[in-house]
């Protein structure tokens, strides 16, 4: 949890950590909600979500008959709080097999968070097999190998421009009589809006249905940390194409505040379930809402 | 996605009622939804405030006619202050002594290596002969990417393989090889990084002073958020830029990115990446910009994917058959085909502008649009070549038989050829009056 207290430490000066500061003292004025819209948006939590909790948290004030702006602190917490969930059911990996299919744009993360994950899950004493899906990009099979090799896991792959679904076959098959337990399908980059593309995803999903029971048990959507009021978009539409069951925040060590992700998690009620916070490959951390509020109101 | 600036601009001026003149008041309710609308596309807050600011001195105290719609006439202010702000498109410059050399910075994924290919490609077609030169010896086979893709393009790479790579000097003799291998551009395809790791950015210095670039191009994501300014500025204080490629433009974002990283940077927009083919760079339009980033409707970009769907001799010969009252179900069931190519019909619908507000509480079912659509098709596939062209003949035994061919009823049938008959009558009219060129054939829905 190191890393994810560093990035989100970062994020807190660079902007949140102002909240302290605006908020610190005195009497809650006119401003004072201005300020914190104006806080909440730079964070890139949405127009919509933003006056959402500021329209919570003036009832909130009246209700409890509060004026000091240091009560706002703890109360924004608890807002922000509210819009994930109490509780998060840990992934679905208890299976023979469990598939995990890596979705999202171009240059979101994917490759480099699947070699993360597939680090993560073998030091749990699982037996991780990554399948190479991103037939399309050139060298990104090699790009998955190279992690491959750096974490200590086989990768399975296709042919460059070859059928990503055969290699999503052929990583079944390969998967099942290596007595793996663990596969991760890393896809192409693709723009939610391009019809084909999310069609094709459609069908590698499809082919991981019909080979294994159940699958693919998670499907994991990875969102750069930089991205605005675009991840919402995302999202909705990599949910209607293949039922995501998650996000992993990528890119979270930069300036980035990432804060879609509470419009997603409001919204669509998907779990985050990872961040990225750094090139290495340790440089990765479930997602703990706790630290990251704390993190992000600027509270150690 | 979002309701466009105009129509809750439209709303608003609905609610205020009417007046001679935007009153202050006026105003400031209206500059409310302007800000909200440029935050919601991603427009960096400050910069939303400068904006707005400026909006107010032009829109206080303008007359506004009862016959001019005062909404429309505020979103033209908004609209003209953005093509402003966006600034006219940028050039290269390739200027000075040859070779040219252009470095591309960035943060990781934003789409550098792509961007460097697309360019080569690009200078190529105008009579240029790029390098491409493979600096990121920091992310796996992103050497690698940019040797496939020099070779698909059969574009000149320069790499160096090995343990201690040294950007600055692998950049340094890519230029050196640039008049030996008869290039007079040079792309330094940089490694992808934050704009706060000081030591990165140090080496990006380090490259700058040691090869002269002739233009520093930072090749930024346009789903960027409230971020574009500190990528921005980040990257301008330290490097120096000399202009903007946004890429993976093709996607749904709004792009405010454009308008932060432009304002706080100064520099300008020069490309825009458009999609995943090396081919797919282009140059940057800033009233098409204006546009998208008010949800103004993306008509220009429907009318791409359009072009790019359609096939033009197709659609040519086409419309010759229309225009000699030749149109029958063989064309009906091409032209059907075509369309269902561009999309599902929710996202086309969403493009057309105000086509949002004109279908406000009408939900379109699209499995039940797309299942009908398949039920067209299955009729048509059912006829024969001959009843295809001259449908007249379908008389009630083979419309049973079609229904029975194609799993439906003969009433959808008789249903098919109705339609079929008023759009050829529409097209009779057509003919008569004036007709567009290429794409102004009639839809069906």
């Amino acid at each position: 949890m190191k890393g994810i207290f560093d990035s989100l430490r970062k994020t807190r000066n660079a902007v949140f950590g102002q909240i302290i500061g605006i908020l610190g003292g005195g009497e809650i004025t006119a401003e004072s909600w201005e300020e914190l819209e104006a806080l909440l948006i730079q964070g890139d939590v949405g127009v919509h979500t933003a006056l959402l909790l500021v329209e919570r948290l003036r009832e909130a004030v009246r209700e409890e008959g509060l004026y000091q702006t240091a009560d706002l602190q703890r109360l924004l917490r608890k807002e922000i709080g509210a819009l994930f969930p109490e509780q998060t059911d840990p992934l679905n990996l208890d299976w023979p097999l469990a598939v995990i299919l890596i979705v999202g744009v171009n240059g979101s993360g994917k490759t480099t968070s699947i070699a993360k994950l597939a680090l993560r899950l073998k030091k749990q004493g699982r037996k991780v097999i990554l399948a190479a899906g991103d037939t399309f990009r050139a060298a990104a099979i090699e790009q998955l190998s190279i992690w491959g090799e750096r974490v200590g896991v086989p990768v399975v792959q296709g042919e460059p421009g070859g059928d990503p679904g055969a290699v999503v076959y052929d990583a079944i098959q390969i998967a099942k009589s290596r007595g793996m337990d663990t596969l991760i399908i890393d896809t192409a980059g693709r723009l939610h809006t391009q019809h084909n593309l999310m069609e094709e995803m459609k069908k590698i999903r499809h082919i991981v249905s019909k080979r294994v029971a159940w699958g693919p048990h998670e499907t994991l959507l990875v969102l750069d940390a930089t991205t605005g009021q675009n991840g919402l978009s995302q999202a909705k539409h990599f949910l209607a194409a293949v039922d995501v069951s998650g996000i992993v925040l990528a890119k979270l060590d930069g300036s980035a505040k990432g804060g879609m992700v509470l419009s997603i998690s409001a919204q669509l009620e998907l779990p985050i379930r990872f961040v990225g916070t750094g090139e290495r490959k340790e440089d990765f951390a479930p997602f703990d809402k706790d630290a990251f509020i704390q993190g992000l109101l600027g509270e150690e | 996605m979002f309701e466009s600036l105009s129509e809750k601009l439209q709303n608003v001026f609905e609610q205020l009622g009417k007046h001679g003149v935007l009153r202050e008041e006026d105003v400031k309710q209206v500059l409310r939804e302007i800000r909200l609308a440029l935050l919601e596309a991603d427009v960096n807050y400050k910069v939303v405030k400068e904006f707005t600011s400026r909006v107010r001195e032009q829109a206080v105290g303008k007359e506004v006619t009862q016959a001019l719609n005062p909404a429309q006439q505020v979103v033209k202010i908004v609209h003209q202050e953005l093509v402003e702000t966006l600034g006219a498109p940028g050039r290269l410059s390739l200027t000075g002594t040859a070779p040219y050399v252009l470095m591309l910075v960035g943060l990781q994924g934003s789409g550098k290596t792509t961007t460097v290919a697309k360019l080569a490609l690009q200078l190529r077609k105008q009579g240029h002969f790029p390098l491409m030169v493979a600096a990121d010896t920091y992310r796996p086979a992103a050497i690698k990417q940019l040797e496939v893709l020099g070779r698909q393009l059969d574009i000149p790479v320069y790499s160096e393989h090995g343990r201690e790579l040294d950007p600055p000097a692998i950049c340094v003799r890519g230029v050196e090889q640039a008049n030996s291998r008869g290039a007079d551009v040079v792309i330094l395809d940089t490694a992808g990084r934050l704009q706060i790791d000081t030591q990165m950015m140090q080496e990006l210095e380090t490259i700058r002073e040691r090869t002269q670039p002739v233009e520093v191009l930072l090749v930024a994501d346009a789903m960027t958020g409230q971020e574009a300014v500190s990528i921005a500025t980040g990257f301008h204080e330290q490097v120096g830029l000399t202009g903007l490629i946004l890429t993976k433009i093709d996607g749904d974002a709004r792009g405010g990115a454009a308008i932060s990283m432009r304002s706080v940077t100064g520099v300008p927009i020069k490309f825009l990446g458009t999609g995943e083919k090396t081919n797919a760079l282009e140059l940057f339009h800033p009233e098409r910009m204006a546009s998208r980033i008010l949800g103004m409707g993306d008509v220009l970009s429907l009318i791409e994917l359009a072009e790019e769907s359609f096939d033009l001799e197709e659609t040519a010969r086409m419309e010759k058959r229309l225009r000699k009252g030749k149109f029958d179900l063989e064309d009906f069931l091409k032209q059907l085909r075509q369309v269902r190519k561009m999309g599902s019909i929710g996202e086309l619908l969403n493009m057309v502008p105000g086509m949002k507000r004109a279908l406000r509480g009408v939900s379109i079912d699209e499995a039940q649009t797309e299942k009908q659509l398949k039920r067209v098709e299955a009729i048509i596939l059912s006829m024969t070549p001959e009843e295809r062209r001259n449908p007249s003949v379908l008389n009630g035994s083979r419309r049973l038989r079609i229904a029975q061919g194609s799993g439906t009823e003969v009433q959808e049938i008789n249903q098919l050829i109705s339609q079929y008959r008023q759009m050829k009558k529409m097209v009779k009219n057509l003919n008569k009056g004036k007709m567009g060129r290429g794409l102004s054939l009639p839809k069906f829905f």
